[in-house]
């Protein structure tokens, strides 16, 4: 069994082990590697300063995904099977030696000749940033800026280069698809790794069996996805985790599975993979889907994660409750499947039993319905939620035949509205039943006022997104997100 | 109406200097510095009451924690354990007894590496008592607390008797939220020491010779024995210009004890807990008036938050009080400040130093003038702003008043009187159809004054070098954040010499090249250092020119440098050499090819004592205009469109500049929207991070953002190259989305009522507004002061498990 990570940094090969292999990867890079380029701005993946790209091989062993990252909420462990580049990796041409490729990377150039930057910290990340949004043609604009601060430019100018160096940083990409594709296949893709990095077991199964063993085994070991929560605890709370098990590593879990019954996310899939086949079962749903956390914090913050860390504030469950969706968790070789808005017990408590990890959660195919989702912040983009409302009406004849709404930031857990949808079932969707819905929602939840939001200001907007839901209804819906 | 210049004189648009190493990521900030051989990592531990006394510290197991080779406490500083920029002595660097805030320095530790000194600061033992602490404004006024610097009035006229004359007259008050700075680098600082005392500071700072003064004083040596160095800064904003030193002293005094160098780089939210912010204030205002809406006296009084210690405080609120006024001329004038000293973090500057708190109550006085008359907020401005020959509060004649003609012209180019039309109606159809979003528009100017109140700040050294290989290295006292100060700086040089800029070097700004600078404040880097350089390298052109003359036997006042050469009408005719061959001879003949320069702003004076003077040696003015649409069920909006007519006098970089305008802007815009800061009942700030504390992301820029620059009208005062200062003047152009949101409001009750929207407008206090104006209430809130309990948990903070 090895026990080494082992990826690419640019043009150098890098196998690490021991204590270094729980660094953060900002810190790794910054202190072990000498890579200053790449920034600390919050070491919290708010800012972006310290974003980096990862290329990796999807499931099908051919196909590049490419990702921007932050990398200080990133652990060097969960970089095996990966292709890293830092800024300092963009100039000058690459693969190293191609003498025709220019001293900068398109990106750069057209940041320079934008007046992209002022004082320069948050660039490198922006650069990287903006190089995997042009990889992705479903991405442009503010949105592939989401994930990344800058205080002085006001943003003008970056856009400005991204649209202009977006072709040339494709073309960029496409030149290195064949040479990232033979390193990743070099590397060992298949046996479990584990690593004793001193205060830090980690294993890092490659199979589903694998983490379910390892889970029924070690059911005190912290289950670690994206790291976008945990590495906040590790890295704000100064934590250490004397056990993690990587769930992403899995690849028969790495899977979106689109059949007759629906959509099934497995548990290593993130929510930039998961938006297209989201976004296909819940149209309505995107615009709130991508104010999920930056791009960064989407393109490694996983669907399962995002349900089994169980916060109160996570956007995925209220919409996913919506939708009517469930969960799969598995313990060895047994699976049990639950709503998932049974899976929310109280805060910080689950229905997760020791040895248990969530395995994949299943959105139906939708009945024709209404579906609405709508996010309350004091920011659009990376922003957590003071309200999130996600509403389903089913409408036959007039009458609605079913409503599901759930809501996020107005409990101890994303909880479901039972006298508000009880107040529209079974009633054609008029004024009467707006008003009893109305005071219902306010029945249903007595929210608490935080930095966000104060409870009354929770209240009244729930009882005006009911207003909304009404004005969708008749289709009159308007929004300042539009 | 607007003075044309009979040539342009603008050069042409120069890079950043530092651009080609910002996109590479080797533009060095100081934590990217190479680290020295034993550098020692640090790391403070904080309070974390608001307000009590410090009972006992137990440190030990700190002391015993893996790596840790020192903690340090006040009772290890040679000198005085004070961090006053202003020498009020009341900021001591360390706690030694009383609490009088969150995030104070209990002590530091000294660690190999930077996660032992974090992990070990984790193990302290404190004891403290706690005392009921004074968190806001209100509560300070109400207890009496004492003033953190005396409060000061400023009086034209009898204002009172003239309100009381005057037709109409109102009072209300605005209420404006504090602001973090959030530059992207935290503070850090890296301390060498070298021989005997001498010690080098690479720090994150806006004012290197305070860092060296502070340092000095703490490790009681001389000055001269203490270099402070900063190349740039990631971001500063006002929150380096003295919230650097805390950071400074602490690694110098680790290097001064352990022999060893010393760097510590803030946690972020270390950082946001300890460091000073924009102040928040509270103005009210009295205003008599007439029906035509102009205004006969204005009484204000401006009430601000200062925290725990003077820090600048005074200074901020003197220029919130100075700019009370905005562009209008109040014709009997009482000002009051009132600077509450709060248990919170020390406020200090942030871009704008209290124009933009000051300049906004002015634009809540136009507005609500307006809705008493019902004149369009525009027709208000334009009838009550300066004419020249006008006198300010402070007694200042102004002579270069602008507003008029960049307000009218602005209108025109955005087509503020048909779009405005429009959206009322698309309002009034809007309410017809039951439908939820409105949409506002508004206007706004500034009059910015332009040089430090504190007037022996407005001075500036440079020192310049020409090699003998003809290449030229400058530095001066300003320092680089991002603003462009060092491309204009090498623009200068490279004008004197006819130069290209690739030519030019410019190194760090280090205190042993250029002594006693001033902060780079008050968007004063360019006017103060670029004289300075002109100054320097017009001694050393002229040296080479009278060298030339004798040399080649050529007329003196021929004598172009251009294109890197050197021309001359001899005898003999046209004479072309180049500059480096020229340079060469120059220093085989012996001459110096080295200077210094000075610069000093001439004819400004400023008694603080009466609160009259000269105190700005002239005006920077702009206009902008935001158009904004609101969702009445949520209170969320979005920016549409912005236009801005922004005065730069003759730019010395239009690129430089519009970068300055539209990020000045975007920051001003995140001020006074989503920008909350939010302390618990015990004083704990709960927006430590940006996780918590949002500022403007790519997608809350204005939708259409047309931003221009006043063409070919020079600087009335002999500035350099008749530029003008742009630093901080777009900052409080963003007081215009605050009047567009509450235009929008206003739609509610057919403009019936003035709004009074308070910032920050986050979703929350807009609908707090609308639902007042749609309750049919007089508007009489305040914003919407969020009480957070102290006991949930904080999981960033408070280790978790």
């Amino acid at each position: 069994m090895t026990n080494a990570i082992r990826f690419w940094l640019g043009n150098a090969p890098c196998t690490v082990t021991g204590p270094e292999a729980a660094m953060s990867l900002l810190d790794w890079l910054r202190l072990n590697r000498a890579r200053t380029g790449t920034k600390e701005g919050c070491n919290e993946g708010d800012c972006g300063a310290c974003t980096i790209l990862a290329v990796r091989l999807d499931a099908d062993g051919e196909t590049l995904v490419w990702k921007a990252l932050n990398a200080c909420i990133q652990y060097v462990y969960m970089l095996d099977n990966t292709q890293i580049f830092t800024i300092e990796d963009l100039a000058g041409g690459y693969p190293a030696g191609n003498a025709a490729a220019p001293a900068l990377h398109p990106m750069q150039t057209a940041m320079i000749d934008h007046g992209g930057s002022q004082c320069g910290f948050c660039t490198p990340g922006f650069i990287m940033a903006m190089t995997a949004a042009a990889t992705d043609p479903a991405t442009g604009g503010p949105d592939a800026l989401s994930g990344n601060l800058c205080r002085c430019t006001g943003y003008a100018p970056i856009l400005r280069a991204l649209e202009e160096a977006t072709p040339a940083t494709k073309a960029w990409a496409d030149t290195l698809g064949t040479t990232i594709r033979d390193r990743l296949r070099a590397l060992d893709r298949t046996t479990p790794l584990h690593i004793d990095a001193g205060a830090t077991r980690i294993d890092i199964p490659r199979t589903a069996d694998q983490l379910a063993e390892l889970c029924a085994s070690h059911p005190d070991a912290t289950l670690l996805a994206g790291a976008t929560d945990i590495g906040i605890w590790i890295n704000k709370g100064g934590r250490t985790l004397p056990h993690v098990i990587l769930t992403t590593t899995a690849t028969d879990l790495n899977t979106i599975r689109e059949d007759d019954v629906g959509l099934t996310i497995g548990a290593a899939a993130t929510w930039e993979q998961a938006l297209p086949a989201l976004t296909r079962l819940l149209p309505a749903a995107e615009p709130t889907l991508r104010r999920l956390g930056g791009r960064q914090v989407r393109a490694a913050g996983t669907v399962c994660g995002n349900i089994a860390n169980g916060s109160p504030i996570g956007d995925g469950p209220p919409i996913l409750i919506a939708a009517n969706a469930t969960l799969t968790l598995r313990h060895g070789n047994s699976r049990r499947t639950l709503p998932l808005e049974d899976y929310f017990i109280d805060y910080g408590k689950q229905d997760r039993r020791p040895g248990e990890f969530v395995e994949a959660v299943h959105v139906p195919h939708q009945p024709e319905s209404l579906f609405r989702t709508w996010k309350i912040s004091k920011r659009h983009d990376q922003d957590i939620s003071a309200i999130l409302c996600a509403c389903r009406l089913t409408v036959t004849d007039g009458l609605i035949t079913d409503a599901r709404i759930a809501f996020g930031g107005m409990a101890a857990t994303s909880k479901r509205a039972p006298r508000a949808e009880a107040a529209l079932t079974g009633t054609p969707f008029d004024a009467t039943a707006l008003a009893r819905a109305q005071d219902a929602i306010t029945q249903d939840y007595a929210p608490i006022s935080d930095f966000r939001a104060s409870a009354a200001y929770r209240l009244t907007v729930a009882r005006n997104l009911m207003t909304r839901l009404h004005h969708a209804h008749l289709g009159q819906e308007e929004s300042v997100h539009a | 109406m607007l003075e044309r210049s009979p040539k342009p004189v603008v050069e042409k648009p120069t890079l950043h200097e530092s651009a080609a190493l910002h996109v590479t990521g080797t533009a060095t900030y100081i934590d990217d510095l190479p680290e020295p051989r034993g550098t020692l990592h640090l790391a403070p531990g904080l309070t974390r009451i608001a307000h009590g006394r410090l009972v006992s510290m137990d440190l030990s197991a700190v002391r015993a924690a893996p790596g840790v080779i020192t903690v340090l406490t006040a009772a290890d500083i040679p000198g005085q354990n004070d961090t006053s920029p202003i020498g009020a002595h009341d900021e001591p660097l360390f706690v030694t007894d009383s609490i009088t805030s969150e995030g104070q320095i209990l002590f530091v530790v000294a660690a190999e590496t930077r996660a032992q000194a974090r992990a070990a600061v984790r193990r302290a033992v404190v004891e403290t008592e706690t005392l009921d602490p004074i968190l806001d404004i209100d509560t300070a006024r109400e207890a009496r607390a004492p003033c953190a610097v005396p409060g000061r009035t400023m009086t034209r006229g009898d204002a009172e008797a003239a309100i009381a004359a005057a037709p109409r007259r109102l009072s209300g008050r605005i209420v404006m939220g504090g602001q973090e700075h959030f530059y992207l680098e935290g503070q850090a600082a890296l301390a060498l020491p070298g021989e005997g005392p001498e010690m080098i500071v690479w720090s994150s700072t806006q004012h290197p010779t305070e860092t060296q003064a502070m340092v000095a004083h703490l490790l009681d040596v001389p000055a001269n024995t203490i270099t402070a160095s900063v190349r740039r800064m990631g971001g500063g904003f006002g929150g380096k210009e003295t919230q650097a030193n805390q950071t400074a002293c602490l690694a110098a005094l680790v290097a001064h004890h352990t022999r060893r160098p010393a760097r510590l780089r803030l946690d972020r939210d270390d950082d946001m807990v300890m460091t000073g912010k924009r102040h928040d204030f509270a103005i009210d205002y009295t205003v008599g008036f007439d029906d035509d809406g102009k205004i006969h006296g204005v009484d204000m009084l401006l009430a601000c938050r200062c925290g725990w210690s003077a820090d600048l405080s005074g200074p901020v609120i003197d220029r919130a009080l100075t700019h009370a006024d905005n562009a209008y001329f109040y014709p009997a004038v009482r000002l009051r400040s009132l600077p509450l000293r709060t248990n919170t973090v020390s406020n200090t500057a942030f871009r704008g130093f209290g124009v933009p708190q000051g300049a906004l109550a002015a634009e809540r006085v136009i507005e609500e003038i307006a809705f008493a008359t019902g004149l369009d907020p525009n027709t208000v401005r334009l009838r009550n702003v300066y004419e020249n020959g006008q006198l300010t509060p402070y007694h200042m004649t102004v002579e270069d008043s602008i507003t008029a003609a960049i307000l009218t012209d602005l209108a025109r180019r955005c087509g503020y009187d048909t779009r405005k039309a429009a959206l009322r109606a698309s309002n009034a159809k809007a309410a017809e159809e039951g439908r939820v979003l409105r949409r506002g528009i508004a206007m706004t100017p500034v009059k910015f004054g332009i040089s430090f109140t504190a007037t022996h700040y407005n001075q500036a050294g440079a020192l310049v070098h020409v090699y003998t290989d003809g290449s030229v290295q400058i530095n001066h006292g300003g320092t680089e954040m991002g603003q462009g100060l060092h491309t204009k700086m090498m623009q200068v040089a490279a004008r004197v010499f006819g130069l290209p800029q690739s030519d030019i070097r410019l190194t760090a700004t280090t205190t042993d090249k250029v002594p006693n600078t001033s902060a780079t404040a008050a968007s004063s880097g360019a006017d103060l250092n670029g004289m300075a350089v002109l100054d320097a390298a017009t001694k050393i052109r002229d040296r080479i020119r009278d060298f030339a003359a004798e040399r080649y036997n050529a007329d003196p006042g021929t004598i172009r440098f251009h294109n890197s050469e050197i021309h001359m009408e001899t005898g003999q005719g046209t004479l072309v050499e180049s500059f480096a061959a020229v340079v060469r001879q120059a220093y085989l003949a012996r001459v110096s090819l080295s200077s210094s320069g000075f610069y000093k702003t001439p004819e400004i004076s400023w008694d603080p004592a009466t609160g009259r003077g000269h105190p700005f040696y002239y005006f920077a003015y702009g206009a902008a205009c935001a158009e904004i649409v609101i969702d009445t069920l949520t209170g969320e909006y979005r920016i549409d469109r912005v236009d801005i007519l922004h005065d730069a006098g003759l730019s010395l970089n239009p690129e430089i500049d519009r970068g300055q305008i539209e990020g000045g802007f975007v920051q001003g815009a995140g001020w006074l929207t989503m920008e909350e800061l939010v302390w618990d009942k015990k004083g704990a700030l709960r927006t430590h991070a940006p996780s918590t504390y949002k500022i403007p992301t790519a997608f809350d820029m204005p939708r259409v953002f047309n931003v221009a620059l006043l063409e070919d009208v020079p600087n009335r005062k002999a500035t350099i190259f008749r530029s003008k200062a742009v630093g901080e003047p777009p900052f409080a152009l963003a007081a215009c989305v605050l009047f567009a949101l509450s235009d929008a409001v206003a739609s509610l009750d057919d403009h019936r009522t003035c709004p009074r929207l308070d910032a920050p407008a986050t979703p929350e206090t807009v609908l707090a507004c609308i639902e007042r104006l749609r309750a049919g209430k007089s508007a009489t809130g305040h914003g919407t002061k969020i009480e957070v309990p102290a006991t949930d948990a904080d999981p960033v903070r408070d280790p978790v498990g």
